[in-house]
C-alpha cells in the first residue's frame, strides 16, 4: 500500500488553496498540496504521496536509526541474558499463532 | 536522496542481516502487510538473503488487488458510459473483472484517464463542465486523506460532475481477520509505515495484546524493512509482543490528526468485500451522508452489480501463507501472470507472480529448448 | 472477546475471479513493446504474412538482393508530446530507424518518410519535425529518398504520425542477431539509461527537473561502425526502446536460449532518472531509451570493443552491466545492491505509475 517518498519543500506557494508547494525530489520537482502539513517550512523534508504530504520526516529519528544500525554486534552482550531466557522459554507454547506449522511451507 | 540512499546501505543492510541471523533460533512466520514492502523485498531480494527460520508471508496489502471484483465490474460499467471521463491510478487499469478491464473499455472507446493524484480527476471535473468526471478511489488509509480532500473540495466548490467510486481499505480490521482465520500460521506483522504516518499507532496495541503478536511498524527501504524484521523475531524469541515502531522518522504515534480529521468528515466505516477473501467486517470506508450525492456508486446506479467469483483458484490461501502458489491446480496452468486468474498473480509483487518467475528461474529448460511456459515466450 | 470472524473469512472458501482471457480489442500494451506486442507480432501478423524472414522478429531484417546483403527496416512514430526536451518526433522518426538497421550492423543508406496529419494541425509544426528529421539525416549521413502525405479529418488522427523505413548495406562477415548470443559474452550499454523515457513522462506528468534531463535521441550507426572495425564477430546488438532495457535483453534470451545475469550496481542510471522513476514507481530497466545500445560481445573482443566505444561520442559513458550465461535460459535474473537476485521479466505492456 501506498508508494510514499521522501521529497524536500522548496518553495511554498503564497496564498494557494489548498496550501500548495514544490517538492523537490533528488533533482525531480512536483507540486503537492500541503494542507495535512499546514505550518511545514522550506527546507523541511515530507513524505509524498498522490500528491498529498502526510507527514514531516524527522532528522533525528532518522539520525537515531542511523546510528543503531551503525552500533549492531556491538549489542550482542547486552542482549546476552536475554537470548538465553528466550531458550529457556523455547519449551513454553510460542507467543501466536500455531507455530507447529510454522516451518512447513517453507 | 536523502532519506533513500542512507537506507540503502549495503553495509549496514549486511549488519542487521547478521543480527536477524545470530537472533532466530526457530523458524518464525512473520507478514508484511503492506503491499510496497512486498515490493520492496522483492525488489532488493532481501526474502534470499535472510535466514531460513525467518519466513515473510506477503499479505493482502495492495490496494489494487483486494479491490473486490464487483467494484471492478462497477468502475467498467461506468467507464464505458459516453458521459464520462473515469480517472484512475494507473496500476488499477490492468485488473481484471468479470470478462475485460478497464485497458479493454479504454480500447472499446471509453474515456479511461490515468492520473497521479485525484486532485488531477478533480481540475478535470473543473476544465470539463459537461463531462462526469468519476475518480476511482481506492486505497488504504494513506490514500484515503487524499481522496477525501479531493470530494470535500468539489463539495465546496459545487461541483455537481464529480464522484468518486469508493473502496477504500482499512488494515487493523484485516488484521484481526487474519488472526482469527483458522489455521493461521502468522506469528508477527510488520505494520504498513505509511498507513500508521497518517493514523498514528493507537489502533495496534489491543490487537497486539488480544492475539499475542508483536506489531512492528515498517518503513519501506531495505534497511526499514530488516529492521522491521529484526525487532520482531527479537520480540518473539524474548516472548514478548507489543507495538513498535520501526520508522519513526515519518510516523508518530498520533499519526497526522489533520488528516485523520478529514477523514472522519468524508468516510464513515463499512464492511468491505476483499477480493480473494471476502468480507471483512467494518474494514473499509464509504462516504458519509453529508458526502453521499458524490457516490458515483448511487449516481450511475451502479450498486445492484454483484459478482459472484468462482471457486477456481486459492489465492485466499496463498495470501494467508496457507499454501504454497504452486500447491494451486491452476498456477502455471489456467493462471499464468498473461492470464491471471487471481490478484496474487496480477500483481508484479503477488506471491504467485513471483513463485511464477522463480519457478522458471530454478527449473530451465534444456539448452536449446524453448522455456516451458510458451504462454509468458511469445518471442522464444 | 469479541466473536471469532471464522464464519467470515473461512480460508478453505476465499475464492479468485474468473480468468480474463485474451483481448478481443486492441489495447495499449500491443504497441508498447512488451508480452501483448510479441503476441500480435507471433498470432497475427507472423502468421498472415507466411515467410522465414519475418519469423527472426529482429529490428531489421537482413536480405539477399543483387548479391549485396541489405538490411531492411520500417516503424512508426506517435510520439505525444510532438516536441519534448531533448528532441521531436522528427529526430526520433530518422533515429530510431537508423539504429534499427545499425543494430544489424549495417550502414544506413537512404530511408523513406510518410506522414499521415490531422486536418487543422498547424503547418508550422509540420515544417519544424520535417525540419528536425532533415538535420538527424544530414548528421547521421542518409538521404531520405521517399516520402508520402495523407490527410485525416479533424479527430481522427493525433496530429502528426510519421513512418520511416531505411535500407542499408551489411558488411561482409557481420551475422548480428539476437540468436547469436552465447554463455560467456559480456553485456555492455553504451551509456546511461532511461533519459528519453523520463523526458517523456516528465513532461506528461508535469514534473520539473532541477537538473536537465533531456531525451538521448541520438544515431548509432557510426558507432556500431567504431565497433565492426575491432571486430566484425559482435553477437548481438539491440537498441532497448520501448519495454526498456528489461525487454531487449529478455528478447535476446529467449531468442538464443541463454540466461542473462546483470549487476544491478553496474547498470548507469543517471540520479534524475532514478528519482523520477522512484516517484512514479517505475523500474529505469523498462523505461524506453532512443540513443543507447545493448551488445553481446565475446569476451575476447571485450576490452578493445569497450575501449571503442569509449572513444565515440555516443558511447563515451559506455559499460559492461553483466554476462550472458548457460543458466537460466529465457531470463534475466539481476543481482541486487544488497547481493539479493530478482527475475526481471518482460514487460506486458507499457509500465504505469503505480501507488501501491
Amino acid at each position: 500500500m501506498c508508494l510514499a517518498v521522501p521529497g524536500k519543500v522548496v518553495a511554498i506557494e503564497d496564498g494557494a488553496d489548498p496550501l500548495t508547494g514544490l517538492i523537490d525530489f533528488g533533482g525531480v520537482r512536483k507540486q503537492a498540496c500541503l494542507e495535512y502539513v499546514p505550518d511545514v517550512r522550506v527546507g523541511e523534508y515530507v513524505i509524498v504521496h498522490v500528491g498529498f504530504a502526510l507527514q514531516r520526516l524527522d532528522e533525528e529519528s532518522a539520525l537515531a536509526s542511523l546510528k543503531l544500525f551503525e552500533e549492531l554486534g556491538l549489542l550482542e552482550e547486552e542482549f546476552g541474558d536475554a537470548w538465553q531466557q528466550a531458550a529457556r522459554e523455547a519449551g513454553e507454547p510460542a507467543p501466536a499463532g500455531h507455530p507447529d506449522g510454522g516451518s512447513e511451507a517453507r | 536522496m536523502k532519506y533513500i540512499d542512507e537506507f540503502n546501505d549495503p553495509e549496514l543492510a549486511r549488519r542487521l542481516l547478521d543480527e536477524i541471523r545470530a537472533t532466530a533460533t526457530r523458524p518464525w512466520a512473520l507478514m508484511e502487510v503492506c503491499g510496497g514492502q512486498t515490493h520492496s523485498i522483492i525488489r532488493h531480494g532481501i526474502d534470499q538473503l535472510l535466514p531460513e527460520q525467518v519466513e515473510l508471508i506477503h499479505g493482502p496489502g495492495c490496494p489494487v488487488c483486494v479491490t473486490p471484483l464487483d467494484v471492478i465490474d462497477q468502475a467498467l460499467e461506468i467507464a464505458a458510459r459516453r458521459e464520462v471521463i473515469f480517472c484512475s491510478f494507473g496500476d488499477m487499469l490492468r485488473v481484471p473483472g468479470s470478462d475485460r478491464d478497464l485497458f479493454r473499455v479504454k480500447g472499446e472507446g471509453g474515456d479511461v484517464r490515468v492520473v497521479y493524484s485525484p486532485l488531477d480527476a478533480l481540475e478535470l471535473a473543473r476544465r470539463n463542465p459537461d463531462r462526469q468526471v468519476v475518480f476511482f478511489a481506492i486505497g488504504f488509509e494513506t490514500t484515503a486523506p487524499a481522496n477525501a480532500m479531493a470530494v470535500h473540495r468539489a463539495r465546496r466548490e459545487g461541483l455537481g460532475n464529480f464522484s468518486l467510486l469508493v473502496s477504500h481499505v482499512r488494515v487493523p480490521p484485516a488484521i484481526e481477520a487474519i488472526m482469527t482465520a483458522p489455521s493461521c500460521r502468522v506469528q508477527g506483522f510488520l505494520a504498513a509505515g505509511h498507513v500508521c504516518s497518517v493514523m498514528g499507532t493507537a489502533e495496534y496495541p489491543g490487537l497486539a495484546d488480544r492475539f499475542g503478536v508483536p506489531i512492528v511498524v515498517t518503513g519501506f527501504e531495505p534497511l526499514d524493512i530488516l529492521e522491521g524484521i529484526r525487532r520482531t523475531v527479537r520480540q518473539l524469541e524474548l516472548g514478548e509482543h507489543r507495538v513498535e515502531n520501526a520508522y519513526p522518522r515519518a510516523v508518530r504515534d498520533d499519526g497526522n490528526p489533520a488528516a485523520v480529521r478529514m477523514i472522519e468528515e468524508v468516510f464513515e466505516v463499512t464492511d468491505r468485500n476483499w477480493r480473494g477473501i471476502g468480507c471483512i467486517p467494518s474494514s473499509g470506508w464509504r462516504l458519509s451522508e453529508a458526502f453521499r450525492a458524490y457516490d458515483a456508486e448511487h449516481r450511475f446506479d451502479v450498486a445492484g452489480i454483484r459478482t459472484e467469483e468462482p471457486a477456481e483458484c486459492r489465492s485466499g490461501e496463498v495470501l494467508q501463507g496457507l499454501i504454497k502458489p504452486t500447491e494451486c491446480a491452476a498456477f502455471g496452468t489456467t493462471c499464468t501472470p498473461r492470464t491471471p486468474l487471481g490478484a496474487t498473480m496480477v500483481s508484479s509483487e503477488g506471491a504467485c507472480a513471483a513463485y511464477y518467475l522463480y519457478r522458471r528461474m530454478n527449473a530451465p529448460a534444456p539448452q536449446g529448448v524453448r522455456p516451458a511456459a510458451e504462454e509468458m515466450n511469445p518471442v522464444a | 472477546m469479541p466473536e471469532p470472524l471464522t464464519d467470515v473469512v473461512d480460508p478453505a472458501a476465499w475464492t479468485c475471479p474468473a480468468p480474463l482471457r485474451d483481448q478481443p480489442v486492441v489495447v495499449m500494451g500491443h504497441g508498447g513493446g512488451g508480452a501483448l506486442s510479441a503476441e500480435l507480432m507471433e498470432q497475427v501478423f507472423a502468421p498472415a504474412y507466411g515467410n522465414s524472414t519475418l519469423a527472426a522478429l529482429t529490428d531489421s531484417s537482413v536480405l539477399e538482393l543483387g548479391g549485396a546483403r541489405l538490411a531492411f527496416s520500417t516503424d512508426s512514430y506517435v510520439v505525444r508530446p510532438l516536441f519534448f526536451p531533448g528532441g521531436c518526433l522528427g529526430d526520433l522518426a530518422v533515429n530510431g530507424t537508423i539504429n534499427d538497421l545499425a543494430m544489424s550492423g549495417a550502414r544506413p543508406a537512404y530511408l523513406s518518410a510518410a506522414f499521415v496529419l490531422e486536418e487543422g494541425v498547424e503547418l508550422a509544426v509540420v515544417e519544424r519535425i520535417a525540419r528536425a528529421m532533415g538535420a538527424a539525416s544530414e548528421a547521421a549521413g542518409v538521404t531520405i529518398a521517399t516520402g508520402d502525405t495523407k490527410v485525416v479529418e479533424s479527430g481522427h488522427g493525433d496530429g502528426v504520425y510519421v513512418t520511416t523505413a531505411g535500407v542499408g548495406l551489411v558488411p561482409d562477415g557481420v551475422d548480428i542477431r539476437p540468436q547469436r548470443a552465447r554463455p560467456g559474452d559480456v553485456v555492455v550499454v553504451s551509456g546511461p539509461i532511461g533519459l528519453h523515457g523520463v523526458a517523456i513522462m516528465s513532461v506528461r506528468e508535469g514534473l520539473e527537473f532541477g537538473v536537465e534531463v533531456a531525451s538521448d535521441s541520438a544515431p548509432l550507426a557510426d558507432l556500431v561502425a567504431a565497433m565492426l572495425a575491432v571486430t566484425p564477430d559482435i553477437h548481438v546488438l539491440r537498441d532497448p526502446t520501448r519495454g526498456g532495457l528489461a525487454a531487449s535483453l529478455n528478447e535476446i534470451a529467449r531468442a538464443s536460449g541463454t540466461g542473462v545475469r546483470l549487476s544491478e550496481r553496474a547498470v548507469p542510471v543517471p540520479d534524475a532518472v532514478a528519482n523520477a522513476c522512484g516517484f512514479l514507481g517505475l523500474d529505469p530497466l523498462y523505461v524506453a531509451n532512443e540513443g543507447r545500445l545493448v551488445a553481446f560481445v565475446p569476451p575476447a573482443a571485450a576490452e578493445e570493443v569497450l575501449a571503442a566505444m569509449r572513444a565515440h561520442p555516443n558511447g563515451a559513458e559506455a559499460v559492461v552491466i553483466g554476462e550472458c550465461v548457460a543458466e537460466h535460459p529465457g531470463m534475466v535474473v539481476v543481482a541486487t545492491g544488497l547481493g539479493g537476485t530478482r527475475v526481471v521479466d518482460l514487460p506486458l505492456g507499457e509500465q504505469l505509475p503505480r501507488i501501491c
